[in-house]
């Protein structure tokens, strides 16, 4: 490994710097050498990419604090428009220079205005001869301000003739950039992601005092073996090491084993880690929960996640609506007639297949369809007369709203509205199953509720599912 | 009130009765809803007073540092009922207000299409209620409004630590009751009240951003959920999720706040206004089968009490007993001939002797007495009647299938439509009930006891004593139960004796006949007993309301009316306007004779009839010659001449407005598959 080495600064500072970013020792000399000097003008902006959590933002923030280095750090995701991100600039610029008299609040619509501003407070500086460090973090927002923000900000050490450097960090490549225009083209620095090896020296890093180093990173090679597969983020790995931890500890705390016994520990701990993979992971329980339950002994069983709440109760038409929104999404127009018609005729099978069908509906997605299309399928599929009132208008749109059905067409609402329905097969199958059949004189009667019809004494309960399976034209 | 009313001498007081009335069962669904919510957001605040504790509390400890930072965030089940949301946010921010935090702000989608509107949106409230809590810094509000033209998180940041700041140097002046310690960094609640509706980019950039700032600002979320809580999960990404903490909270089941409601509304003898039958029916089908909106049923609940009182002027006696006695006493003989007219008092009076009849028929005096008597006679039946009904549904409602019914309002249903002992799903429960065995037995005797003490009818006394004894007879039974077992269990002492297997069959064959026969009979006695006498009390106190006399007083029964105001029906109103206008305009003219098209009716009524007859895509030509054709008739035999080719201008000015305002209508539009015709956009005549 390279130490880091730069005349330009003193060994000891250095040597912290290098203690604090592990595993990122060429990129940080990589960038030492860019910088150069303080007073010695550098590139006039980098852009530095890498995947999730590779350490950008904590290395860069790490760099600039232990050389002492002038910067401002904006993150873009939080300065949503180009005003207050320029604003949020000068703002800092004013606070990390030493008078702080200009407190009063100087409003900065465009960039223009912006690099008036920047020589004005850069000038009030008596650190003019340092190169400024100017950090925009979540950079691909900046795609989505106006056009000349990112060009401008790409050449800022030009258009202000000051000794300035733009830090460009980002998720993604430079190529997604790149405005039509043509732009300076800023020196591009890969952040590759933490190898297994590098995780776990980053994680063992961090131990708690009450325990040793080694016993700590026995539990992270552990947590790295279950978790790898699934999860590269250093900070949920962080997250979940820390939370699962205590657990780890439990037969060292009660005695039972001493800390080398790592086979012990092992056998302790791997079962549990792998129900936090399908719980606290995947956020179905939340961590706070997860705390509670060991602090209490209990089986993780006895939580259940957010996924398990499936079930939704809806009322008996909206039920049916959504039921005939799904069948219109999903069969073909023309085949309405033999599911919905009593006396559709003989349909021969050959004739009623095309050959170029064959793909089922279910891969191409929902189809949309019209408001009076649903309401006929819906008609038929309720046996007992239905009348188009207000309420039933209105559950159409309470659906909407609830996600379960979209609007396609949005931009004319007299113009025959257009619907799609979103729900799964599973979802529709849980609802139709709800749906109870009951049969008066050997007629089939849909209720949702069968105590309801049961005042009248000719019924015979006899409870079928709704079988929507057999409506569906992908499962003929 | 006033008009549509022939005497209107009590229609100020019935305008009284009824505003008390309503503002009575307000208060009470109010007191109902906070009852049921309480265990909810008892939950809610004790969640949010432990999530930011670790804020609170400044711990250094290891795991605290080297957690990653998430927010709290409570999902919050409430179900598809959207309409009751509103009042449920209300409260619990009041709740909140109250116990946890002043900084509440309810967010809402359809405010916030993007991440700016929300800011803004946000900072307004929180801002605007930190002025609540210190009123009177005026200097402060001039502050804040400078301000409010950016909104970021580091202004809120700000605005953040000087009111904490502030509360902090007051809190030892006001000494406030509550503890110091929540006073120092009240969380900052942000509800979102609609999950569902909320683009992905706007809440996802909200969380991303406030995930940065959650050790200065103590955020917690709260998502008003609709559907279900993997809405979350699909509408956030993982990297979005991983930054929340969340915890699940269920609100009760809208089926279940609508029975509460019921039990409490109708099933009490405190209201003296009560629903019918099939009104009810229609109320609940309303919940069940559209909106499951319990607000709406009492918005319907309220629709019957202001049309019962508007439209029955004997309702001025929809009181309480004593002051409907007094009321009573100065009935006018106006009023005393509207109790005549009633046809549960007229049956009244014919099984009545004849002398009796005359004087109830003349006598205002004698009328009055006796109505004080009938109107005690309902009181008392109400009493009975909710006892009984709730003892039968304890029985009902432990038998294998529910033949009454689940709920109780069921039972109240069938029991209100005609004599529930007639029914065939009575006989089926009986014959089940006398199936039942003796634990469950004892412990529904035991209810029904419990039920009958706790009620004001006067007359359960002996019912209780009845019950009682039947209880004691079973522990007897029980009792004799266990000498038998003795008895057995010596017995099979003796056959271990006995060595010869056939023998021991044999014995073993008597022990258990002479078990069964003996043993079960005695209980099968006493359990038909048991069903006996509640299918007496049922025959004796459950008989339909409808048959007692002056019944209409309290009971509202019209159905139709209620029907007519709650189920709107735009398309066919819609459809009658047009083809039918007389319906609407009530013009001698346009009285039409069926088929034919009238001239005389609006234009546009002629333009969409003739519309009916045509198919998907409609000629503009051939309609307007059809047009022409009709009004012309009107002016008769002068004008065909002229009609033959060249339209009148005044009545191409005419369609062509018809037509335009049928397309504002949504009837049909302009198509491009065809030039001049125009595309039906409704279907066979609605």
């Amino acid at each position: 490994m390279p130490n880091l080495e730069h005349p330009a600064y003193p060994a000891a500072t250095l040597l912290q710097l290098e203690s604090l970013v592990p595993c990122r020792e060429s990129q940080v000399s990589m960038l030492l050498s860019i910088f150069g000097e303080r007073q010695q003008f550098s590139f006039p902006s980098i852009f530095i990419y890498g995947h999730t959590s590779s350490g950008k933002t904590y290395v860069m923030q790490t760099l600039l604090n232990t050389l002492e280095l002038p910067h401002v750090f904006v993150n873009c995701v939080e300065y949503f428009t180009s005003r207050l991100l320029l604003e949020e600039i000068l703002i800092q610029l004013q606070s990390c220079s030493s008078e702080t008299e200009q407190t009063s609040h100087v409003p900065c619509d465009t960039f223009n205005d912006f690099v008036r501003l920047f020589k004005q407070a850069v000038a009030s500086r008596e650190l003019q001869d340092q190169t400024l460090y100017i950090v925009l973090d979540r950079a691909e927002q900046l795609r989505e301000m106006e056009a000349n923000i990112l060009p401008a900000f790409l050449r800022l050490q030009e258009l202000t003739d000051r000794n300035v450097t733009v830090v460009l960090l980002s998720e993604i490549v430079w190529e997604l950039f790149r405005p039509n225009t043509g732009c300076f083209e800023p020196f591009t620095l890969y952040f590759p992601d933490y190898s297994i090896g590098h995780l776990q020296k980053i994680l063992s890093q961090n131990h708690p005092p009450e325990y040793s180093a080694d016993f700590y990173a026995a539990y992270i090679n552990i947590l790295l073996g279950v978790f790898y597969m699934v999860c590269r983020d250093l900070k949920e790995l962080q997250h979940l090491a820390v939370l699962n931890f205590s657990k780890y500890c439990e037969p060292v705390v009660r005695g039972e084993a001493n800390e080398r016994d790592t086979r012990k520990l092992w056998k302790n701990i791997e079962p549990h880690l792998k129900k936090a993979m399908q719980t606290v992971y995947l956020r179905e329980v939340s961590s706070s929960q997860w705390e509670r339950l060991q602090r209490d002994n209990g089986e993780p069983g006895q939580l259940k996640g957010l996924s398990a709440h499936t079930h939704v109760e809806l009322p008996y038409y909206s039920k049916f609506l959504l039921i005939a929104a799904y069948l219109a999404s999903y069969n073909p127009v023309r085949t309405d007639k033999r599911f919905f018609l009593k006396h559709h005729g003989k349909i021969r099978k050959t004739n009623f297949m095309k050959k170029h069908e064959k793909t089922s509906n279910h891969l191409l997605g929902p189809k949309p369809f019209p408001l009076d299309r649903l309401l006929a399928i819906l008609y038929s599929i309720v046996d007992n007369r239905v009348t188009a009132t207000a309420n039933i208008f209105s559950q159409i749109t309470s659906l909407v709203t609830l996600q379960l059905l979209s609007v396609v067409d949005h931009n004319n609402q007299l113009d025959g509205p257009r619907y799609k329905c979103i729900v799964s097969l599973d979802f529709i199958r849980a609802v139709a199953r709800f749906l109870q059949v009951l049969t008066v004189h050997g007629e089939v009667i849909f209720t949702a509720e069968k105590e309801l019809l049961c005042r009248y004494n000719q019924i015979n309960f006899k409870t079928v599912n709704f079988d929507i399976i057999k409506y569906l034209y992908d499962f003929l | 009130f006033r008009e549509g009313n022939n005497d209107s001498e009590d229609t100020d007081l019935r305008f009284v009765i009824c505003q008390s009335l309503w503002k009575q069962v307000k208060s009470e669904t109010e007191q109902i809803q906070e009852d049921l919510n309480k265990q909810l957001f008892d939950n809610l605040v004790s969640f949010l007073r432990r999530s930011h504790s670790e804020f609170q509390e400044k711990t250094t400890k290891w795991t605290c540092w080297m957690k990653s930072r998430e927010i709290p965030t409570a999902a919050l089940v409430l179900g598809v009922n959207v309409t009751d949301h509103d009042l449920t946010f209300r409260s619990l921010s009041e709740v909140l207000q109250n116990s946890i935090t002043p900084y509440i702000a309810l967010l809402e989608a359809k405010d916030c299409p993007g991440i700016k509107n929300l800011m803004q949106k946000l900072m307004g409230q929180l801002m605007n209620c930190s002025i609540d809590v210190n009123s009177l810094e005026d200097e402060d509000y001039l502050q804040v409004s400078q301000n409010r033209i950016r909104c970021s998180m580091t202004s809120l940041i700000n605005w953040y630590e000087s009111v904490t700041k502030k509360t902090d140097s007051e809190t030892p002046s006001k000494k406030r009751t509550s503890s110091p310690r929540q006073w120092q960094s009240p969380p900052v609640v942000v509800i979102f009240k609609d999950m569902e509706s909320f683009t992905t980019k706007v809440l996802q950039d909200f969380i991303v951003i406030s995930s940065q700032h959650i050790h200065e600002l103590p955020l917690v979320l709260i998502f008003g959920i609709a559907t279900s809580p993997m809405i979350i999960h699909s509408l956030l990404p993982h990297s979005v999720s991983s930054l929340l903490c969340i915890e699940l909270f269920q609100s009760l089941s809208c089926k279940d706040h609508l029975s509460t409601i019921i039990d409490k509304l109708l099933l009490t003898a405190q209201f003296p206004f009560k629903l019918g039958e099939k009104v009810l029916q229609v109320l609940i089908n309303l919940f069940l089968y559209h909106d499951f909106s319990v607000q709406n049923f009492i918005k319907g609940f309220q629709l019957c009490i202001v049309e019962h009182f508007y439209s029955q002027p004997l309702s001025v006696l929809c009181c309480q007993l004593v002051d409907a006695k007094k009321k009573v006493n100065y009935f006018s003989h106006n009023q005393c001939e509207n109790i005549r007219r009633l046809p549960s008092f007229r049956r009244y009076v014919e099984s009545q002797a004849s002398e009796k009849q005359i004087a109830l028929l003349t006598v205002d005096d004698f009328l009055k007495e006796t109505t004080q008597k009938l109107l005690e006679d309902l009181h008392v039946y109400h009493e009975n009647y909710v006892s009984v009904l709730r003892c039968l549904h304890v029985l009902t409602s432990s038998l294998p299938k529910y033949p009454l019914g689940k709920q109780i309002r069921e039972l109240h249903c069938a029991c209100l439509e005609n004599q529930v002992w007639e029914t065939e799903e009575y006989e089926s429960s009986l014959q089940l009930a006398r199936m039942l065995n003796k634990s469950d037995l004892v412990t529904m005797l035991q209810r029904c006891v419990e039920i009958f003490v706790s009620s004001s009818g006067k007359e359960f006394g002996k019912t209780v004593e009845k019950l009682k004894e039947f209880l004691t007879q079973f522990q007897k039974l029980e009792a004799e139960a266990f000498q038998e077992q003795d008895v057995s269990v010596s017995s099979q002492k003796e056959l271990q004796k006995t060595t010869d297997l056939y023998h021991l069959q044999k014995t073993l064959l008597e022990l258990k006949e002479s078990r069964r026969s003996k043993k079960l009979s005695k209980f099968e006695m006493l359990r038909s007993e048991v069903v006996d006498y509640i299918d007496s009390l049922v025959r004796s106190y459950l008989v339909p309301a409808d048959h007692k006399t002056l019944h209409e007083v309290v009971y509202f029964n019209t159905a139709s009316v209620l029907r007519e105001h709650l189920n709107a029906a735009p398309r066919i109103a819609l459809h009658t306007a047009l083809n039918n206008p007389y319906c609407y305009l009530k013009n001698r003219a346009l009285k039409s004779d069926g088929g034919s098209i009238s001239n005389k009716a609006p234009d546009i009524c002629i333009v969409y009839k003739l519309h009916l007859e045509c198919g998907r895509l409609i000629n503009l030509v051939d309609w307007l010659e059809a047009f022409s054709t009709v009004v012309m008739a009107a002016e008769g035999s002068n004008a065909d001449g002229a009609s033959s080719d060249q339209v009148d201008d005044i009545i191409h000015a005419r369609f062509i407005r018809a037509v335009s305002e049928l397309e504002l209508l949504g009837f049909i539009k302009p198509s491009k598959q065809k030039t001049d015709h125009v595309a039906r956009l409704t279907w066979g005549g609605c």
